[in-house]
């Protein structure tokens, strides 16, 4: 079984406009130990996806439906109170921004002493001994004598680790990072990618990763959901997703991409913007922007089917096979041959 | 215009003869004062410290670096917007270092700007044909219907319905604002346009729509560009010679191809190598050398080599003593200059050999 099976969950947010459907019957499961990457653009459904999982999303206003099976038991059903046991216990989440994830009028150390006494019985010494211990396993340097410092005295990258410490706390099964290194310099984006791995590694925690950065979910994913307009366009494996993609929007991803390790004279771009969730275009949500767009996309909805042989491969595109496999070489061949 | 405040340029500089900018040991230093009543000055933040290069007409220019290591001051230094401390600049051959702002406008319709925060780089309360118009209007160039036409064939140009003249700027999605912030720049016909992370705050999709409506207007209007942005891959894809900045300082600075190819400072190492590459084979393989800590406070920089507290390849009596000067390493062509005392001998390296301890110099 599963760590976390989400099936057809469905987040609507109703507002004066009317209802913006910001999740619109997303499935995925991730497995002990693995890692899934969620990429899309801005606006897609990334972040409220998990938030959903975590029951974050305000109760007001707020349609769900699906099911999140973590261990077996339904997130979306459960209680408050057992809520908050799982949060921190079983699932953690690392946010995006760290500037404004941590509170900045108490001292980092507090901070993580409240984390620590809000999930087990133990005395205040015991606690910051654990706060220590985890500043110090996250690579914050002196960190006997950083761990009374506020927020603002620490740069992004220890920010950003001060929260995945917090998100460590209990060994947590499921880690979701909601564009943990986005506001990060490179150098620093390295230093986090690598210590999510280590920590993942010796726990054998599942990570469900969230970004927008091809990049980054080539290197640290085992399977990789695209996300378009608040549905899912394809998932399979990293491999599967790099070597043969099988729906447009992600071959628009990857040739958008500028590339280290190929020149290429003009980028691929993607036409128009990403549409509004209010009024999503009828059909293939992609259509408006597809350069392959048929008749049948602009009424019908393509459902997320098997693409060729593999059972793990989904995609939602209408498509024929053939066409598919020689436009996603084409592609992958440009990209390569310019290298 | 008299010859009065024209300062003659060093021989050298005039020899090329098709420079556009020449900037040479561009100094910025915030003060940093304590007191109330009677303040002094006690320390001073070195934001930029020392930066030459030149640029020629028609060339693209990147600059990369980590967050903090002076790239937008010493934009805006170039572009006048800030006062250096010290240094020259030098356009089409006139010296601008220390024009008043009255002497400086000729110069302003040359030189524009294109910045990073579409949200905030325009004014919530103003149309976007008064944005665009603007600096029609300010350098007198043309009458109001003149000046509207060209506003309505600016916004063709990038890529905008000329019919939403009248509109906001909310009504505008990002990439569509950075277009707006694009026509705007382009509005006065430049010759210079500096882009200070200009698809920073894009998606990808969107940066790849922008990047090569930059391109396109280069090729289009023989415009020149510095292009200041963090993500390698995109400095990268647009430039032709890319500068490495460093807590003030160039590090390195070589035509694209060397740069990527064949980098020689550690640091221009580093960052290549945390480049996350959008190909999962490729990024397995790949070792990341991860440099240790944060980039260290500009109000008082290490010593000698800016570098050394960070540098897999430090060695000490040598590098915390001696400042290694900008200059060819290693049989590195002229163009490609790079500081440091023991340059990569080779690209890419293993973290091993890249913390393998220098050969010592005769």
């Amino acid at each position: 079984m599963a760590l976390l099976e989400v099936k057809d969950l469905k987040t609507y947010f109703s507002t004066g406009d009317g209802m913006v459907r910001a999740v619109d019957g997303v499935s995925f499961s991730v497995d002990k130990g693995q890692t899934l990457g969620i990429v899309g653009e801005s606006g897609s459904g990334k972040s409220v996806t998990c938030l959903t999982i975590m029951g974050l999303n305000a109760k007001r206003y707020t349609i769900t439906s699906g099911q999140a099976l973590f261990n077996g038991e339904d997130l979306l059903a459960a209680s408050q109170s057992r809520l908050r046991e799982i949060r921190g216990n079983d699932i953690a989440m690392i946010f995006q921004d760290p500037m404004t994830s941590l509170n900045p009028v108490h001292s980092v150390g507090k901070q993580l002493v409240e984390a620590v006494q809000l999930h087990s019985e133990v005395s205040k010494t015991q606690a910051r001994a654990r706060a220590l211990e985890l500043l110090k396993e996250v690579g914050i340097p002196r960190a006997d004598r950083r761990i009374d410092d506020y927020p603002h005295q620490f740069s992004g990258g220890m920010r950003q680790r001060v929260m995945i410490a917090m998100a460590l706390i209990n060994n947590p099964e499921l880690l979701i990072a909601d564009e943990p290194t986005t506001a990060l310099d490179v150098t620093t984006q390295a230093q986090i990618l690598t210590l999510i791995e280590n920590l993942q590694r010796e726990y054998n925690s599942a990570v469900i990763m969230i970004t927008h950065d091809l990049g980054v979910v080539a290197e640290i994913a085992d399977d990789v959901v695209v996300m378009y307009a608040a549905q899912v366009a394809e998932k399979g494996s990293v491999d599967e997703i790099f070597h043969r993609p099988r729906h447009p929007y992600t071959w628009g991803l990857m040739g958008s991409l500028p590339r280290l390790n190929a020149d290429v004279d003009r980028l691929v771009q993607i036409q128009g913007q990403p549409p509004s969730l209010l009024r999503p275009p009828s059909g293939c949500r992609f259509h408006p922007r597809c350069p392959y767009v048929m008749d049948v996309c602009r009424t019908v909805n393509p459902d997320l089917a098997p693409a060729g042989d593999d059972v793990d491969h989904l995609q939602a595109c209408h498509l024929d096979e053939a066409t598919k496999e020689r436009e996603a070489a084409r592609l992958l061949g440009a990209v390569a041959g310019a290298s | 215009m008299t010859t009065d405040n024209q300062v003659a340029v060093e021989p050298e500089q005039t020899l090329q003869g098709d420079e556009l900018l020449v900037v040479d040991g561009l100094k910025k230093y915030f003060p940093i004062t304590s007191g109330i009543i009677f303040q002094k000055q006690v320390a001073a933040v070195q934001a930029v410290d020392g930066v030459s290069f030149s640029l020629r007409e028609g060339e693209t220019l990147g600059v990369v670096g980590e967050s903090g290591c002076g790239k937008s001051t010493m934009a805006r230094c170039v572009m006048k917007l800030l006062e250096p401390s010290g240094g020259r600049i030098v356009y089409r051959g006139r010296d601008i270092t220390h024009l008043s702002r009255a002497q400086m406008r000729p110069y302003r319709r040359e030189m524009m700007m294109i910045f990073q925060d579409p949200y905030a780089s325009l004014n919530p309360r103003k149309r976007v044909g008064f944005i665009v118009a603007e600096a029609l209007e300010v350098h007198k160039m043309g009458t109001p219907a003149e000046i509207k036409r060209r506003v309505q064939e600016l916004l063709e140009v990038v890529g905008l319905n000329p019919e939403h003249y009248n509109r906001f700027p909310h009504e505008f999605s990002g990439g569509q604002r950075q277009r707006i912030g694009i026509a705007r720049a382009l509005a006065v016909n430049p010759k210079l346009i500096v882009c200070d992370e200009p698809v920073s705050a894009l998606d990808v999709s969107v940066q790849a729509q922008i990047l090569n409506l930059l391109k396109d207007l280069q090729r289009d209007f023989n415009l020149t560009y510095v292009f200041i942005a963090h993500d390698l891959n995109v400095v990268r894809h647009i430039s032709d010679r890319v500068l490495v900045m460093y807590l003030g300082q160039i590090v390195e600075s070589a035509t694209r191809a060397e740069l990527y190819g064949n980098p020689k400072h550690p640091y221009t190492g580093a960052l290549l190598s945390a480049v996350p590459i959008p190909d999962p084979d490729v990024g397995r393989e790949r070792k990341r050398i991860v440099l240790e800590g944060d980039v260290p406070s500009p109000i008082n920089p290490p010593a000698a080599c800016r570098f050394h507290t960070r540098c897999p390849r430090f060695v000490e009596g040598v590098c915390d003593v001696d400042p290694p000067e900008l200059v060819p390493r290693d049989g590195a062509p002229p163009s490609h200059t790079a500081r440091c005392h023991y340059p990569l001998e080779r690209w890419p390296l293993t973290e091993v050999e890249m913390r393998r301890s220098a050969p010592v110099t005769a």
